[in-house]
């Protein structure tokens, strides 16, 4: 969509296409001049000194070089099509040789080696690209509605046997690091990144302070239960009520402005609420945060080595991990209530109110909707979500302060929502899963720190990545990943319509 | 009352700043209807660019004026960043025209996290001090309270002056600047008529940009610091000036930026420095609550 068919593309190798790409080069390196080539350090005195990194220049302008003559190629892009489905083989066969070969109990390694194979291939087999037309195309077709309709009960399933496999594969030790920084920090995203799309994907509202709920659902938990003592399940609700409300109040007044304006406005209160609670010291303790917050019990046992305890209630042998299971099963619920109430909006007059809004705001107001207070709906129901989610991220940290809620932390849920495709739940699960668990999988892998030296830091790279993949998204696919969607109301036959057919003011 | 002045000539600088970048923010709205959300990040990548042109004219070079190597920073920072906003025109917007509503925004949001991460692996995530320079001051007032006018101050609101009239030339008597008023009005009139379109708009980034420029190279040298995360709050409250100023209109961008300048000096000197960014953006929800055409912007209308 979008690039213009251009003029016919010089041929391959011809005068032109080497100028072209000198052009592009020369481009590129009075991009990369002083901002790669040159760094400016403070030294011993506080003096800035520059070092000279010219390689890197010549390393731009010669990948632009060879790039845009690759680019010409004719039928490259099938070319590169393959070669990522022979590199994602690679990955996958690299990865089971990995499993087959690590010093993990002999089940784990059973269990672990199907699993990644059987899921592996499957999912290679269905997204091999296969020109149109050929036989095995209808198959992948079949194979790839086949998985649709699958993909969500195998999904819920595997997260419900995940803590439990892991912890009788690796035993407590090891499946800690699994359950907690790959299992419970990717489901806050996909809960955060659910409760976004009903404002973005489904209303069509750009909001850039979505992380302002977020930390009113942390606030809410904090000062409640340490300043009241109230517990867990009486605060979530609450938190959620406030956020709400909060969303209220701040969706009023800007919800009649157009979209970018409305962004930008969210964007201000997103900051705004930050600020807050940085200055408000009385309250909130500034900088500082709000430590010793209560943890979570089970429905009133701690997680305890004491006698009252979990553990010992249930005849177990006290390990912390039970804290994080529960945890992990406790933002499953709570990610699963928030796609259920997803679901079921859709169908309800008020979600078929959202998409139309999103598809056409004028059309809406002349058939007698309402638009301010369905758009007010979406987002209170937006920002309950994100309350929830931040009541449990405070009672999992024990701390809450506001660096944790960022304009950075709304533009990762954002690009969550965006990568997965705006409207699409299983695609923004998806998006999370790879874009958080990728991140995490990157930290550990000692070949990067073997090409990069020692202290390479993905980390450093994955606002990089997501802010590329943010543009490259928006100009090759801009439904996201999964832009298949399921019509919510439909004439004799459901069908699901390719992404294009639901555009913004044409559909 | 030196207090007062004193705020004046402070405000009145910061807000010569806010309104050369606010200049890029309303440029690109009244042509393409977008909010450019990368073009503060534009603003920072040109500070950085500054700095770094700086030190290699007075370590590599070796050339001691500091007026000379001050006139080749800025020459070399507008270019360079131009091209900057070019390329980022060329790739990140120009294949989305047409496509849904959100998706330049979107595009512009990716934009910016990629440039702020970007100088941020390149330059590394710490304060760069920048060398003090034009450090001589001018007393306004004898007395008690010392009212100042540094030469720093002096010179930021010359360059912005000087600029702002050659910049008006350009939109009013310049070809360029008519086929860019033309494009405004109905852009699919002003390809009829031959007006390369695709050429105009992007020249209107490339002047936002070199503007924006000037810009970091004057808040480089004001604050001598310069951050990664720099494009971000400075960006916020320029687009504020630009909306409180009237989006789409010229002389309301520079009127936004001063106000916008005014208000946050005098703010932090008379209730507190904590909230001043509070009040900046309590600013832009009010304006684009209240009056969403700004001061001297045109209401806008609907069309079906």
């Amino acid at each position: 969509m979008g690039a213009k068919p251009t003029d016919a593309a010089p041929a391959f190798f011809s005068a032109e296409a080497i100028g072209g790409a000198f052009r592009a080069a020369l481009v590129a390196a009075g991009l990369a001049f002083p901002i790669l080539a040159l760094r400016a350090e403070p030294d011993l005195n506080n003096q800035l000194v520059l070092l000279n990194r010219w390689p890197l220049l010549l390393w731009a302008a010669g990948i632009v070089f060879v790039g845009h003559l690759a680019a010409q190629i004719p039928h490259v892009g099938r070319i590169l099509k393959w070669a990522l489905f022979a590199g994602c083989t690679l990955v996958l066969v690299w990865i089971l040789a990995g499993v087959a070969n690590s010093n993990l109990p002999l089940r784990g390694k059973i269990a672990l080696f199907t699993l990644i194979a059987a899921s592996g291939f499957f999912g290679l087999l269905i997204a091999a690209p296969c020109a149109p037309g050929t036989p095995f195309h209808d198959f992948q077709k079949r194979a790839r509605a086949f998985a649709g309709k699958i993909v969500g009960p195998i999904g819920i399933v595997a997260l419900f046997a995940f803590p439990l496999v892991m912890l009788w594969t690796l035993g407590p030790g090891g499946s800690l690091k699994w359950i907690n920084n790959y299992g419970v920090q990717i489901l806050i995203y996909v809960m955060l990144g659910w409760g976004l799309n009903i404002v973005v994907g489904l209303a069509g509202l750009l909001d850039l302070g979505y992380v302002a709920f977020y930390a009113v659902g942390a606030y809410a938990y904090a000062l409640l239960s340490t300043h009241f003592g109230l517990s867990f399940w009486l605060c979530l609700p609450l938190a959620g009520i406030l956020a709400a409300f909060w969303g209220i109040i701040l969706g009023f007044p800007v919800l009649r402005l157009r979209g970018d304006y409305l962004a930008i406005v969210t964007l201000a209160f997103g900051e705004i609420i930050r600020l807050v609670l940085i200055n408000w010291t009385d309250v909130t303790n500034g900088n500082a945060g709000l430590s010793s917050i209560p943890r979570i019990t089970f429905f009133g046992l701690p997680f305890t080595a004491a006698d009252n305890g979990f553990a010992a209630s249930f005849g177990l042998e006290f390990s912390p991990i039970h804290r994080n299971i529960f945890l992990f099963y406790l933002i499953l619920c709570l990610a699963l209530l928030t796609n259920v109430a997803t679901l079921r909006l859709r169908r309800l007059p008020i979600g078929r109110a959202w998409e139309a809004l999103r598809e056409d705001e004028i059309a809406c107001r002349s058939l007698g909707i309402n638009t301010t207070s369905t758009k007010l709906t979406a987002f209170a129901l937006g920002a309950m979500f994100g309350g929830f989610a931040g009541s449990f991220f405070a009672v999992r940290q024990g701390f809450v302060n506001p660096d944790s809620f960022t304009f950075l932390e709304s533009a990762t849920i954002l690009a969550v929502v965006v990568l997965g495709g705006m409207g699409s739940q299983i695609g923004v699960a998806l998006a999370a899963a790879a874009m958080i668990g990728g991140t995490e999988i990157l930290r550990e892998l000692d070949l990067l720190k073997a090409i990069f030296g020692p202290d390479f830091d993905p980390a450093q790279y994955r606002m990089l990545i997501f802010g590329f993949a943010m543009v490259a998204m928006m100009i090759w696919k801009p439904r996201g990943l999964v832009s298949s969607r399921e019509p919510s109301i439909f004439l004799k036959t459901r069908k699901s319509v390719s992404a294009s057919h639901v555009r913004e003011g044409h559909g | 009352m030196e207090n007062f002045l004193q705020q004046l000539i402070n405000g009145l600088t910061l807000g010569s700043i806010y309104g050369l970048i606010a200049i890029g923010y309303t440029m690109v709205f009244g042509i393409i209807g977008m909010v450019n959300f990368a073009h503060g990040d534009v603003f920072m990548v040109s500070a950085f660019i500054a700095l770094l042109i700086f030190l290699a004219v007075t370590q590599i070079l070796g050339i001691a004026s500091l007026p000379l190597a001050f006139v080749l920073v800025l020459v070399a920072a507008m270019i360079l960043t131009a091209l900057w906003a070019w390329v980022i025109e060329r790739i990140a917007y120009r294949p989305l025209r047409g496509s849904f509503r959100l998706a330049p925004l979107i595009s512009a949001i990716g934009m910016s996290i990629l440039l702020s991460n970007f100088v941020q692996v390149a330059q590394g995530p710490r304060n760069k001090p920048v060398p003090p320079m034009f450090t001589d001051v001018i007393a306004v007032t004898d007395g008690a309270y010392r009212v100042t006018l540094s030469y720093k101050q002096i010179l930021i609101m010359l360059v912005t002056a000087l600029l702002l009239v050659g910049f008006w030339w350009l939109v009013q008597k310049t070809p360029l600047g008519r086929a860019q008023r033309a494009c405004e009005q109905d852009r699919k009139m002003a390809a009829l008529l031959g007006i390369d379109v695709d050429r105009t708009i992007a020249l209107t980034f490339v002047i936002g940009a070199a503007l924006a420029a000037v810009a970091g190279v004057l808040y480089m040298m004001y604050y001598g610091v310069v951050n990664f995360y720099d494009g971000f709050v400075p960006g916020v409250k320029a687009f504020t000036a630009a909306v409180l100023g009237g989006i789409g209109s010229l002389p309301g961008a520079v009127l936004g930026g001063l106000l916008i300048g005014l208000i946050e000096t005098f703010w932090s000197a008379y209730f507190s420095t904590d909230y001043k960014d509070v009040a900046a953006f309590s600013i832009l929800a009010i304006v684009l609550i209240f009056m969403p055409s700004g001061i001297l912007g045109r209401p806008e209308v609907e069309k079906v």
